[in-house]
């Protein structure tokens, strides 16, 4: 049981390059949080089964857990950390905040990764469009809606539109 | 002059206090309003560091290898080869943690590795510690066990028959772990004056919580002889005691437990785990800091989850529906260990007088060991499962009656401010209102049992079902008179305003509820307070986020530390104008005059003025909760400070054909006395809709048992995440939540619980839907696909339209419940004690 010999490679995530030794069986995920400390990307099975893990290589949402590290270099990758614009949260992240779209919080890396690429590919999702974009994240504490208004709301926000969220969505009916 | 200690005299009576005079902001300024919750930038930047988010230099890895065996003797563990493999720095087995622990005093029956008796396929028996964590797993695989295999009980109809083996040498007897038997009123009475009395077994098959993080723990016994765990716990008041006694002779005080954010708790992060109190051994033992992530199949293994339960329930109601007599039955499968089990044997008889007045009431209760993942709690506590027996049957009484369900319901509602039969106080009662709500919203009256039919050719149909939950348990877990939630605040000159307490934030939005209360009462920005949790070396004691307690107890705990320190502020503020202190407010980051607003200053300021006068701020809130009116032996499950009500229409559309159905739309009314802040009481009703249409449709705990050469092969069915199902995004259907408000004088603002309540009508409703729509009965929760099949196959060949366990000896285990502990009912003159009961030996209070 040796230690298979450590590789060097250099990873563009979030638009920074980051050289990092790793053994080569390592996936993107692990890679991502032990050896770059980039923790805001989580795991719920490592199995590709729960969507957790979702981060974007080039643009696309894949599962980290499933892709071998060595497969994500010279391409684009990009984290949750990458959302956000200095201190100013992009607007899926503020609207997920308002909404209280994150409860526990855990699973919200990866869905704010699933969306924000269904949102740059569709500037204006139906709830089904968004429904089978997150279809492979779950969710325990949610019940998905609050994440499926804040989605819409973000969208809206970012067409240019004055948008508010419904008084139902808030107050109930 | 110097002020008087607020902490030391009684909280002034509400009607003196200046609180009355911000009455005069208008409407209250945070509490209710959708504000943000304290934590959610950090939340949605991915920036929330959970367990696992945390390393440390010089960090071990540590593993588990767990038992293979569903039942045995552990005969041989030879871990040398483990040992001698490059990088491995400590291995613990059993004997090096011989204490007992548990969360229940009563049921102390784990070990943090097992000595000698495994219980279940998962029990631990070996940790391993590497510098590397495959290094950990590769040296697990090197431990030879030699096991001794012990017969396998595997069910409750199994254990109930088998003496032997015995999983414990504790209980009532053989695998028996509990008996309960309750009787409050006359029930010979009731049933002699029911004009309708029917009979019907049930059975609710396990499942578990699944929540998104999996358990992590980091350990640090550092150079000062002190040690640290950082935990994925919803208790660190819980874990902390089981670390000091099984850790022992390490005193409490040199123990810190620190929860950190819970990605999803649902009741499965509550007891006290063989992982946290091994990862502190093994860091005490190499002296390095522990870390231990579990693997998704492991969280199966801690489980928790809800019990199977099989249940018998007669009921007897008078020609209008009223219910006269109600005698029920419940089969808990404990799996291997106590756990909550004692308690969650109590919830399975305790709530069902808080939604519907029972005259005459009959609770017998068993729990038994067998060898599967222990049960424990699960949102909903105990009271899930007969929610959905007690929902189902009145469908069908009144379906007997040819009465509407809603009237039905309605009639029989526990009246508020009433002591039920069984001796729990209900204060608000909303149930009313709710109902009213979804049969309005969904067009109950109009649509129910008329049968419509989809495009597609499936059959519409609607049920109802209602619920109660508790607002916190009224009694702690281990027996001692202290309060149940402290909060310490801290007011600085910069204008900071500080909230210490011990409770745990699991996502459901605890530590802004602190931020929101304390923000109301000093008129300041919740956003700017800064709330610090679950520490036990910093924070006072709170007991943890389990049966909904937090927003009730910790709510009123953070109330009395605010008000006393705005009593505080108040005094100085009113020295410096010149004002008397009942006329000062604060609103609006401001402490200004009633009578004239512009005279005034900045809270921060105003914190200041007070400073100078007093010296430093600080002032502490605790909370207790009231005393129980229940005396009998068994009374301390169940009692609350007050109850939540919960009313649901769901929508189902069923293929006569096949039983496949799926639910579009959803109806829910929740009562929580006041929501503290509306958008998130609504991401808490809607992740109950969520959770129930999981347990309702597909979720389930379920064991395979096969045999292979010759030998019985027992073993969890599911332990993944794909196999496992759960609702996703596509599943989950439009919901209408209306919530209901009718305050409760014991909550603070009036709040009572939220988030737990409405997650037990769901599965009753999909059950009378599915009725409604194909008129079969699907006695058994999950309702799947193939049961609905099953049952409508059965109406089709002229059977008995019902799918469910059978009510005769073939289905219910013949258990000897002995005899019942008698309670005369408040309306036959009782005074809460059992007159039956012999006389107990009083416990000395710790």
């Amino acid at each position: 049981m040796t230690e298979p010999n450590k590789v060097l490679a250099t990873f563009q995530v979030n638009g920074e390059p980051h050289e990092v030794a790793f053994v080569p069986h390592k996936t993107l995920l692990e890679v991502l949080r032990e050896e770059m400390t980039l923790t805001g990307t989580k795991h719920g099975c490592e199995l590709g089964e729960c969507g957790t893990c979702t981060v974007q290589v080039d643009g696309t949402p894949v599962l980290s857990c499933l892709v071998l590290a060595v497969d994500a270099v010279g391409k684009n990758v990009q984290t949750v950390e990458g959302l956000a614009c200095g201190s100013d949260l992009a607007p899926l992240q503020d609207c997920m905040a308002d909404l209280g779209a994150a409860q526990c919080g855990y699973c919200t890396p990866g869905i704010l990764m699933a969306a924000d690429a269904l949102l740059k590919d569709n500037v204006r999702p139906t709830r089904d469009e968004i429904k089978e974009a997150l279809a492979g994240n779950l969710c325990r504490c949610t019940g998905y809606l609050k994440i499926f208004e804040a989605i819409e709301l973000a969208a809206a926000r970012m067409r240019g539109e004055d948008a508010e969220p419904s008084k139902e969505s808030i107050y109930g009916s | 002059m110097a002020l008087e200690n607020p902490n030391t005299v009684s909280p002034k009576d509400r009607d003196d206090a200046p609180w009355q005079h911000d009455k005069k902001k208008g409407e209250l300024e945070h509490i209710g309003k959708p504000i943000r919750k304290v934590d959610a930038r950090s939340k949605v930047s991915g920036l929330t560091q959970f367990a696992d988010d945390l390393t440390m230099p010089r960090m071990l890895h540590m593993k588990l290898l767990r038992s293979t065996m569903a039942h045995a003797e552990l005969a041989h563990i030879d871990t040398s080869k483990a040992a001698a493999l490059p990088g491995v720095k400590g291995i613990l087995t059993g004997k090096d943690m011989p204490t007992p622990f548990g969360i229940l005093p009563v049921s102390q029956d784990e070990h943090a590795l097992c000595p000698d008796h495994v219980r279940f396929v998962g029990d631990p028996i070996v940790a391993i510690a590497a510098t590397e964590e495959e290094t950990a797993w590769d040296a697990c695989r090197l431990v030879e066990v030699d096991y001794r295999e012990l017969r396998t009980i595997g069910s409750i109809q199994e254990a109930a028959a088998n003496d032997e083996p015995r999983l414990h040498d504790y209980g009532v007897r053989g695998n028996v772990h509990r008996l309960e038997n309750l009787e409050f009123g006359d029930l010979e009475d009731g049933f002699k004056r029911a004009d309708h009395i029917r009979e019907d077994t049930f059975w609710f098959e396990g499942n578990t919580h699944l929540p998104m993080e999996q358990h992590a723990s980091l350990a640090h016994f550092d150079k000062d002889g002190k040690l640290t765990i950082w935990s994925s716990t919803q208790t660190p008041h819980y874990l902390h005691r089981a670390l000091a006694r099984v850790l022992h002779p390490l005193p409490a005080n040199r123990i810190r437990v620190i929860a950190t954010p819970n990605g999803g708790g649902f009741g499965g992060k509550s007891d006290p785990f063989n992982h946290e109190i091994c990862a502190a051994k093994m860091s005490m033992l190499t002296g390095r800091p522990v870390k231990v992530a579990l693997t998704r199949e492991e969280v199966f293994w801690c489980h928790r989850g809800r019990h199977p339960v099989l249940m018998r329930s007669k009921i007897g109601v008078s020609k209008t529906g009223r219910i006269t007599a109600l005698d029920f039955h419940s089969f808990l499968d404990g799996g291997a260990y106590g756990s909550y089990g004692t308690a969650s044997t109590f919830y399975t008889g305790a709530l069902q007088t808080v939604t519907y007045a029972v005259e005459n009431y009959h609770f017998r209760g068993a729990r038994f060991f067998t060898n599967k993942a222990p049960c424990g709690p699960k949102r909903g506590h105990g009271t899930v499962q007969p929610r959905f027996a007690m929902e189902v049957q009145l469908d069908k009484v009144a379906c007997d009656l040819n009465i509407d369900p809603a009237k039905l319901r309605l009639d029989n509602l526990a009246p508020r401010e009433s002591v039920t039969a069984n001796y729990l106080r209900i204060g608000s009662m909303g149930l009313a209102a709710c109902i009213e709500k979804v049969v309005e919203g969904s067009g109950w009256n109009e649509r129910r049992g008329k049968k419509e039919v989809t495009k597609e050719g499936r059959i519409r149909g609607l049920g109802i079902a209602c619920s109660s939950y508790l607002s916190g348990a009224g009694l702690p877990i281990y027996w001692n008179g202290m309060p149940h939630s402290g909060v310490q605040l801290q007011l600085d000159r910069s204008g900071l305003c500080t909230v210490f307490c011990g409770s745990t934030d699991i996502g459901q939005g605890s530590d802004s509820v602190l931020g929101w209360i304390v923000g109301e009462v000093l008129g300041i920005n919740p956003l700017d307070i800064k709330v610090v949790t679950a520490d036990t070396d910093l924070t006072p004691v709170d007991l943890g986020s389990y049966s909904s307690r937090v927003t009730v107890m910790t709510g009123n705990a953070a109330m009395q530390a605010a008000e006393r320190a705005r009593d505080i502020v108040a005094k100085g503020v009113a020295k410096k104008l010149e004002i008397p202190a009942v006329r000062v407010v604060f609103a609006e980051g401001r402490v200004f005059d009633a009578e004239d607003p512009d005279t005034g200053m900045t809270f921060q300021e105003a914190v200041g003025v007070a400073e100078a006068q007093v010296g430093t701020i600080g002032t502490v809130g605790s909370y207790t909760p009231p005393k129980s009116a229940a005396k009998f032996r068994g009374g301390g499950v169940g009692p609350s400070p007050s109850y939540s009500y919960s009313a649901t229409v769901v929508e189902v559309e069923v293929d006569p054909e096949t039983g496949i159905y799926s639910v579009p739309k959803v109806w829910m009314a929740h009562d929580i006395g006041r929501a503290l802040n509306a958008a998130v009481a609504m991401g808490q009703i809607e992740g109950s809709i969520y959770m129930g249409l999981g347990e309702a449709m597909m979720e389930e705990m379920a064991y395979r048992d096969r045999s292979h050469k010759g030998k019985r092969v027992f073993l969890h069915k599911i332990p993944s995440m794909l196999e496992y199902k759960s609702p996703s995004a596509l599943e989950m259907p439009d919901c209408v939540t209306y919530v209901v408000e009718e305050p409760d004088k014991n909550g603070p603002f009036g709040a009572k619980e939220v988030g737990q309540g409405p997650l037990l009508p769901i599965m009753p409703a999909v059950a009378n839907a599915v009725f409604d729509a194909v008129g079969v009965r699907v006695d058994e929760n999950p309702i799947s696909f193939e049961k609905v099949f099953a049952a409508i196959q059965a109406k089709n060949e002229g059977k008995d339209p019902r799918y469910g366990p059978a009510g005769d000896e073939t289905g219910i285990p013949d258990v000897n419940f002995g005899e019942s502990l008698k309670i005369k009912t408040p309306w036959q003159g009782g005074d809460g004690t059992a007159w039956n009961e012999p006389k107990r030996t009083k416990k000395a209070k710790k």
